[in-house]
């Protein structure tokens, strides 16, 4: 690559434009000290994040050894008994209790990648297709709205419309009809937290969708036209052609976390369910290890659910690249 | 005659009302080729966008009526109220007369204050020394921030770590291992290196040194992705409810979200001994609840329209290129 006035290999001028290369107008530098008088206001402002990433992100990861420990919280990391593979055991013998973990994650995983997922396509496709804009500004200031909210929020206003002293009741009672009591019901659980994640974010992720349909190119779209393609067609052909790789990049993203399904929203309400239709592998680990003081077991599953987290993110990626997409990042 | 406004000029400027279909304006421009929508269409989309709409809307509603309507009211409505002819604040003066609900609201209000600062200086702040390639250590310092993306520690470690640094039961454990988000500081630092590098480059040579460029130049540039990332934090100190949970032990410390899970999502009796309320009988049940409720949305309403219109420029420009 050419050098371009600062001594360091910068992208040519003419690919990114003159600004492409931020150090340009700045001497030549190559010793290590010249570069630290220049750049230690930057380190200095880069410490604070940097500090808190290392303790907060990379240290926790070293604490997951006591997946191989009998963790003794009086012991501590650093005096706990090794114990091998010994916590691993309730995954590989099939432990009832994680089995029930897994699965009802997995369903749930599956219930919104099939139900959920498409949610935010089809309401930016309509927003898209709204001609006034004023309409479409009032419109997704609305729906944007409850994706800022907490779960706690949410599942408060779930329960005081579904629960058993609740609107729909309410209604109910007022027209004679017998009342039912849907939030307490394990074989509804499901559906509830699916409706309540629908509720709270399919319109802010319609939000990436509409950054991706307001490059869809009118001339293309008007040639089709011109050629007699159906609205259908275009949809097809012209439209989603644009949205693809956003549509792509979001499910690798999704996939990753297919192992973490909404652990604040269940924990919440995990107590008028029960365990058996609401353990998820999160609240398994939560439940076992901060709240039973299984502490080696749970930072087990733990640590084999982010593992399986990544490995899946990476896998997709590859999967993506191998059939022509971008993915999450360039190959 | 003369003291009439001539009725020719108007009607050239702007047609009747009955004459033809009224020009579109700016805001709602068809492209010739696109042809009339069909009318099921634009039909079958107005209700999909009504429905959702009211879906969001009428449950805030009926929760806002319910807390300020009457007791009488709201016996006869068993429950939730849709209309209150009668309002009164009795429920807003009882959980905000000075009982768990108060020093909670102040509580949760101090750790979005305190958090949402330092999380953006410390955000800026990186995002400013990730936006020069080529800097010191510039490489390894964004791959490790761009890691953090891809995995999350886990919850038994994460526990252990805010143990073994003796924060348990502080509220510093609820702002510093959330003080940073990744994703945040790459949004930001797509948008600083938006910034066309010509204005430091005379910031420079007129003498600036790094914080000043940053504090004169780049920051009043980016009014935009700062008040966006700033509402993100802030957001997400106001919800936070599980850190508060994991972490904090004893119950006078609690943040609004842990009250709203007690006394709300759990139904557990609030009293007028934990509302150390004055009044002579405390408004119904349901009432107080939904008045709690209302306080932990009301923050987000109000910063909500102010945050919203940056949303398209600060969050999109910066997503797109990241």
């Amino acid at each position: 690559m050419p050098t371009t006035g600062c001594g360091r290999r910068c992208k040519p001028a003419s690919r990114a434009g003159p600004s492409a290369c931020l150090h340009r107008w700045r001497p030549a530098m190559r010793s290590l000290r010249d570069r630290w008088r220049r750049d230690r206001v930057l380190l200095l402002l880069a410490l604070p994040g940097v500090t808190a990433l290392l303790l907060f992100h990379y240290l926790p990861l070293g604490g997951n050894i006591i997946a191989f420990q009998d963790f003794q919280p009086f012991l501590g990391i650093w005096h706990s008994p090794y114990v091998g593979l010994d916590n691993f055991e309730p995954m590989l013998t099939g432990d009832p209790v994680f089995l029930n973990a897994l699965v009802n994650t997995l369903i749930i995983t599956l219930i919104q990648v099939i139900f959920v997922f498409p949610l935010p396509i089809c309401l930016a496709l309509i927003l898209n297709a709204t001609i006034s804009e004023r309409l479409k500004r009032l419109t997704q200031s609305i729906l944007y709205m409850p994706h800022f909210l907490s779960w706690v929020i949410v599942v408060a206003l779930f329960q005081q419309m579904f629960g058993n002293g609740g609107m729909l009741n309410a209604w109910l009672r007022s027209a004679d009809l017998s009342t039912f009591y849907v939030v307490g019901v394990p074989e509804l659980f499901k559906l509830m937290i699916t409706s309540q994640v629908i509720w709270k974010d399919t319109g802010w992720s319609t939000i990436i969708f509409l950054a991706a349909l307001s490059r869809v190119d009118p001339a293309q779209m008007e040639a089709a036209v011109v050629d007699g393609a159906s609205a259908a067609r275009r949809l097809w052909h012209v439209t989603l052609p644009y949205i693809r790789p956003v549509i792509v990049l979001l499910l690798i993203l999704r996939l990753g976390d297919s192992l973490s399904v909404g652990f604040e929203q269940i924990i919440l309400q995990q107590a008028q369910v029960g365990a058996g239709a609401s353990e998820v592998l999160d609240t398994y680990v939560y439940n076992h290890g901060i709240v039973g003081g299984d502490w080696g077991t749970a930072a087990a599953v733990g640590l084999i659910k982010g593992m399986v987290g990544v490995a899946l993110v990476l896998g997709a990626n590859r999967l993506a690249h191998a059939l022509g997409e971008q993915g999450v990042y360039a190959k | 005659m003369t003291s009439r406004p001539a009725p020719t000029a108007v009607s050239v400027a702007r047609p009747a009302a009955g004459a033809g279909p009224r020009p579109r304006s700016g805001r709602s421009r068809r492209p010739a080729w696109m042809g009339e929508p069909s009318k099921l269409g634009v039909g079958a989309r107005g209700l999909v966008l009504g429905l959702g709409c009211l879906a969001v809307l009428v449950p805030f509603w009926a929760v806002l009526m319910t807390s300020i309507a009457s007791p009488e009211e709201v016996n006869r409505a068993g429950g939730f109220v849709l209309w209150t002819n009668d309002p009164t604040l009795d429920s807003y003066r009882a959980v905000l007369s000075g009982g768990i609900v108060t020093r909670a609201l102040l509580v949760s209000a101090g750790i979005t204050v305190v958090g949402t600062a330092l999380s953006l200086v410390s955000t800026i702040a990186l995002a400013y020394a990730l936006s020069r390639p080529g800097s010191l250590l510039h490489k390894p310092i964004l791959l490790m921030t761009v890691f953090t993306l891809l995995f999350n520690p886990g919850i038994i470690p994460m526990y252990l770590t805010v143990k073994q640094l003796g924060l348990l039961d502080s509220y510093l454990a609820l702002i510093l291992p959330v003080l940073v988000n990744a994703f945040n500081v790459i949004v930001m630092r797509a948008f600083f290196q938006g910034i066309p590098g010509e204005l430091r480059e005379s910031a420079y040579i007129d003498g600036a040194g790094e914080m000043r460029i940053l504090l004169r130049i780049v920051l009043p540039l980016s009014k935009a992705v700062v008040s966006v990332i700033g509402l993100f934090y802030a957001v997400a100190y106001w919800n936070a409810f599980f850190s508060a949970m994991l972490y904090l032990q004893s119950s006078e410390k609690w943040p609004l979200q842990l009250v709203l899970r007690t006394y709300v999502v759990n139904n557990t009796p609030i009293g007028s001994d934990q509302l150390s309320s004055n009044l002579e009988n405390l408004p119904p049940q349901i009432s107080v609840q939904m008045a709690i409720l209302v306080i932990s949305v009301l923050p987000i309403l109000f910063i909500y329209p102010f945050i919203q219109k940056h949303f398209a420029k600060g969050l999109m420009v910066g997503a797109v290129k990241g």
